[in-house]
């Protein structure tokens, strides 16, 4: 990479950016993901065991994380197979760009009870 | 200064007027990219159209898998809190939930592991860098692949 550029794209490259730092967090993920549920092979024991750990309300927050990853990386991704493949995409892709944007914090604001309740009935009492 | 020799640029001292003719020929220049013997059938071999279009194929069937996978394990019936070894037992008694589970483990390790591909292929310039980061990039995935296909074919619920 060249160091150091005054070059700064307009929402087209961030878009790109967070496109591709979210598919390389989620392929990371995905990686220790398999190795832990190859734990069922181990035991129950071993498997409830790591298991737990993703109950906790750190591990909550990372969760909630994720779902932010792959709502924005699935999203985006479709803009831009709409980009590739439907005729007027190019001209629309600033448009469908706010739509995803919309779309994603929409979800992500139902999100937060499911996904983060738990974790605050354990930290605030029931 | 003497006068400027012309003729190695085809165009006569007088203007227009061409050098060449049927019997004095212009020098051939062979084209850069000529086809030699040595040159395959077709040298645009159709891997990158391959990759692009699996890329946005397996995306469209991803957003389908791995959303609904997320609504089931984060959402749904207790959220995270429901997982243990007898909720994946139960799940895995369905050929079904298999059948999902295996086709979201191939196709997101392999659009993953192309993405990654292309991500090397952007970031690390010296070839060395490069063959290491992609030796250790197959590795992982072909592995990662190998051993959740070996777990959902050989789920044992009544072990120990
Ligand atoms: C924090 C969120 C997640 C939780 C709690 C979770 C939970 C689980 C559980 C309990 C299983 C066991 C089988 C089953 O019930 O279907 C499983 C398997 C699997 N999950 Fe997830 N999952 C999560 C996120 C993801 C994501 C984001 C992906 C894809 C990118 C994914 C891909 C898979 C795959 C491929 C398998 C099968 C593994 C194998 O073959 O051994 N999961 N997951
Ligand atoms: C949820 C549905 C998904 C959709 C619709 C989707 C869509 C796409 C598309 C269309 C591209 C190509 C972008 C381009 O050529 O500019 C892409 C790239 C990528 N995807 Fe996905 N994807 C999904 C899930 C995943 C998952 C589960 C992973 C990780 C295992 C992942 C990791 C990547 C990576 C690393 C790239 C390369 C990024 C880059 O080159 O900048 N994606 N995705």
């Amino acid at each position: 990479m060249p160091a150091g550029t005054l070059y700064r794209g307009r929402e087209g490259m961030w878009s790109w950016v967070a496109h591709r730092v979210t598919g390389v967090l989620i392929f990371f993920f995905l990686f220790v993901h398999v190795l832990d549920t190859a734990l069922v092979r181990v035991s129950p024991q071993a498997y409830d065991d790591v298991v737990a750990t993703y109950k906790t309300p750190i591990v909550a927050l990372l969760e909630y994380g994720l779902v932010a990853a792959i709502l924005f990386h699935a999203l985006n991704g479709l803009r831009v197979i709409a980009v590739d493949f439907w005729i007027k995409g190019a001209r629309y892709q600033k448009q469908m760009l706010w739509t995803v944007v919309a779309v994603w914090i929409v979800l992500m604001l139902g999100a937060i009870y499911p996904v983060l309740g738990h974790a605050a009935r354990e930290l605030f009492g029931s | 200064m003497s006068t400027t020799e012309t003729s190695a640029s085809g165009v006569g001292p007088v203007e227009g007027a061409s050098l060449y003719s049927v019997d004095n020929p212009a020098p051939v220049i062979e084209p850069p990219r000529k086809r030699t013997k040595k040159t395959p059938k077709s040298t645009r071999g159709n891997f990158e159209l391959a990759a692009w279009l699996f890329m946005r194929l397996s995306g469209v069937v991803l957003v389908v898998l791995v959303i609904g996978h997320l609504l089931i394990q984060l959402v749904l019936d207790g959220g995270v809190s429901k997982i243990g070894f007898a909720f994946v037992a139960g799940r895995w008694a369905s050929p079904f939930w298999q059948v999902w589970d295996l086709a979201m483990l191939w196709l997101a390790m392999l659009h993953g592991a192309n993405g990654l591909r292309t991500v090397i292929n952007d970031y690390a310039e010296r070839p060395n860098t490069r063959l290491w980061l992609k030796g250790l990039l197959y590795t992982a995935t072909v592995f990662t692949i190998l051993l959740g296909t070996l777990v959902i074919f050989t789920f044992d619920p009544n072990i120990r």
